[in-house]
């Protein structure tokens, strides 16, 4: 891509990323994540190493923009068909990408087990609080009072349970050797995204482990709200339930129990 | 090289034959009767190069088949009837997404947790589509040892060919029974997939596995794709057996383990003057529609029936086959239980 006469290239399509108009909502981070995959791919040259797997939900079009081999995978299915694609491809870079639905609902003795083992793939979560693709009905993580299409009088923890936190629930498995919480409400945090992600599959070439990055994400359209107003939602309602942060980090030197 | 005869379980053999057919990838839950396939594998994985990895369910391992196959390796998983159950939305995606594996069922009584005995009892959930929508499994029925080894083999074979999941569908008294089997030696398996997941180069477009086609007239494509692949399997694949059926008046139907106890009824009912035959099908599906017709036209036949271990499952497709030509009645136990020879005699005598 050249610059118009008088300005400079900021910022650009990676060219891992297929010039396709994508059928995400107006100001939906599945976009943005997306994105910022592709330019990790294109920056750390993985293009013929990397093999993502995308289950139903919103992103289970991924294939149709991320210009590399993808699978798609049944609702909830993503941890175990990344498995089997990753013990039989060890040399591979395997990421699955989730909704909160896929990985925290229906795919969560999945999610839990490739955690347990240890899956040296790196879990990509979207949690938008809600279920996206299916129009808005309630998502293990939707929060307390937060309405949607099935809890219309606001979510009734005392009926449906409480929101899971996923990043910091499987930071407690043997298995998991990087688990951090993420969000794109602003080019800092977009930035701190895409170096989480890149740690990740850093960390996976090594074979640390299962690696895992949780982005609070949004949906305006779930939300029934703008854009805008959906970034506001998450620095006010999200973060202080979903906080950010990295919940473990076997790279760090553990921090003495204290006496 | 003289011949690798051995005396061995029909499970033992089965996770033989696949490590000789080149396995890469075995996904499996634990159930008996059939746990001896994994507990077989777990033992030799040390000696091969293949991965073995327990997974948390059924749901699981048949969606890492899905993972593996889509990567482009030998891939299986084996089961026993729950366990099959919970298989089917992966077979369903298997099949739509035109992965190749092998899928071993060695039934047990139902329904529900039903019994661990033998039982033919999923013959509607293996031939009709136990998951959603239209696609078809290659179902092969072994009924001794020794074809337990030739169908895993034959069943890899079919999948790569036809780039769709095959099924062993097989029984707790085979999966049990010891016989004498010669193996074959190891093939040096090498995979020809150049549609799998394997990370894109420059020189290809990428890749994408897939069973969604949201717009309609591209779903009733992929599904005329997959007709005409079932279409040709129906051609070419179907395999059968007879026995004294030339001159057969009363021609027994019957797969797996019960075609063994109906060969014993045909030798019996000729000591006993009655001119008795038996087709064993090979292949549940593709069905020998064709050989069972033909018998249907010929004049000397006067009966046909199915003796299964189930309520009347594949009668139903002898009667599609006969065409309301001849009567055709049915003879079968449940709950795991073994019909005897007698039984079956008296059962072909009283319609006679
Ligand atoms: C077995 C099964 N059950 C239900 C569905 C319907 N369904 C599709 S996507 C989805 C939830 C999507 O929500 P999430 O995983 O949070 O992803 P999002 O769309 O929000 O990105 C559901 C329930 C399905 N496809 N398969
Ligand atoms: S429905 Fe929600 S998650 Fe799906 S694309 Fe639209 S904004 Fe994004």
């Amino acid at each position: 891509m050249t610059a118009r006469e008088g300005y400079k290239v900021v910022a650009k399509r990676p060219s891992t990323l297929l010039d396709k108009r994508m059928h995400y909502c107006p100001g939906c981070f599945h976009s943005t994540v997306h994105k910022l995959m592709m330019e990790l791919v294109e920056e750390m040259e993985i293009q013929d190493k990397i093999v993502g797997v995308c289950p139903v939900g919103c992103s289970v079009f991924a294939y149709e923009y991320m210009n590399i081999d993808m699978q798609e995978a049944a609702h909830g299915r993503a941890a175990a068909v990344a498995t089997g694609v990753k013990r039989m491809l060890p040399d591979k870079l395997v990421f699955s990408y989730q909704g909160d639905g896929d990985l925290a609902a229906i795919g969560t003795a999945e999610t839990i087990h490739a955690c347990n083992r240890g899956e040296n793939f790196t879990f990509i979560f979207i949690n938008n609080g809600i279920y996206g693709m299916t129009g808005g009905q309630m998502a293990p993580t939707t929060l307390e009072g937060q309405r949607t299409s099935t809890s219309p009088y606001g979510r009734d923890v005392a009926k449906v349970g409480y929101p899971l936190r996923m990043a910091e629930m499987v930071a407690n498995f043997e298995g998991v050797a990087y688990s951090q919480r993420v969000t794109c409400t602003n080019p800092a945090e977009t930035r701190r995204c895409k170096r989480a992600i890149k740690k990740a599959f850093e960390m996976q070439m090594k074979g640390l482990g299962t690696t895992f990055i949780e982005v609070a994400s949004n949906c305006p359209s779930g939300w029934k709200c703008t854009p805008e107003e959906s970034v506001t939602w998450i620095e006010d309602k999200m973060l202080p339930y979903f906080p950010l942060g990295v919940f473990k980090d076997v790279t760090k030197k553990e921090k003495k129990a204290e006496a | 090289m003289s011949a690798d005869v051995r005396f061995m379980k029909g499970n033992e053999a089965i996770a033989e034959a696949a490590i000789r057919a080149g396995l890469q990838g075995y996904f499996g839950y634990p159930i008996t009767p059939q746990s001896e396939i994994v507990e077989y594998l777990a033992i030799e994985e040390p000696k091969h190069d293949y991965v073995l990895l327990q997974a948390e369910s059924e749901v699981a391992s048949a969606n890492m088949v899905y993972g593996g196959a889509a990567a482009g390796a030998r891939v299986m998983t084996s089961t026993s009837s729950p366990g099959f159950s919970l298989m089917q939305e992966g077979v369903s995606y298997i099949a739509c997404a035109q992965l190749p594996c092998l899928f071993v069922n060695v039934a047990r009584g139902g329904p529900g947790l039903g019994t661990i005995q033998a039982s033919q009892g999923d013959y509607f959930q293996a031939v009709k589509g136990g998951g959603h929508g239209d696609y078809r499994l290659i179902v092969l029925a072994p009924n001794s040892v020794q074809e337990m080894v030739d169908y895993c083999i034959l069943g890899f074979e079919l999948a790569d060919q036809y780039r769709t999941p095959a099924l062993v569908l097989t029984d707790g008294s085979i999966g049990q029974m010891m016989e004498k089997v010669v193996l074959p030696p190891p093939i040096a398996y090498k995979p020809n997939k150049p549609w799998a997941t394997t990370g894109k180069p420059q020189d290809r477009e990428r890749n994408a596995i897939t069973s969604l086609y949201i717009e309609s007239e591209e779903m009733e494509a992929v599904n005329n794709e997959l007709q005409a692949k079932y279409k040709a399997i129906s051609e070419n694949e179907v395999r059968y057996e007879g026995y004294n059926l030339d001159d057969a008046e009363v021609v027994l139907v019957a797969y797996g383990v019960t075609s063994r106890v109906c060969r014993k009824v045909v030798d019996l009912g000729r000591d006993n003057g009655m001119k008795v035959g038996l087709l064993r099908p090979q292949t549940l599906w593709p069905y020998p529609t064709a050989a069972i017709s033909e018998l249907a036209d010929e004049s000397r036949v006067k009966l046909f029936m199915s003796v299964e271990m189930s309520a009347g499952q594949m009668v139903e497709d002898v009667r599609l086959a006969v065409e309301g030509r001849k009567p055709v009645h049915f003879y079968g136990r449940t709950g795991g239980i073994i019909p005897t020879p007698e039984e079956i005699i008296n059962a072909i005598k009283a319609q006679l």
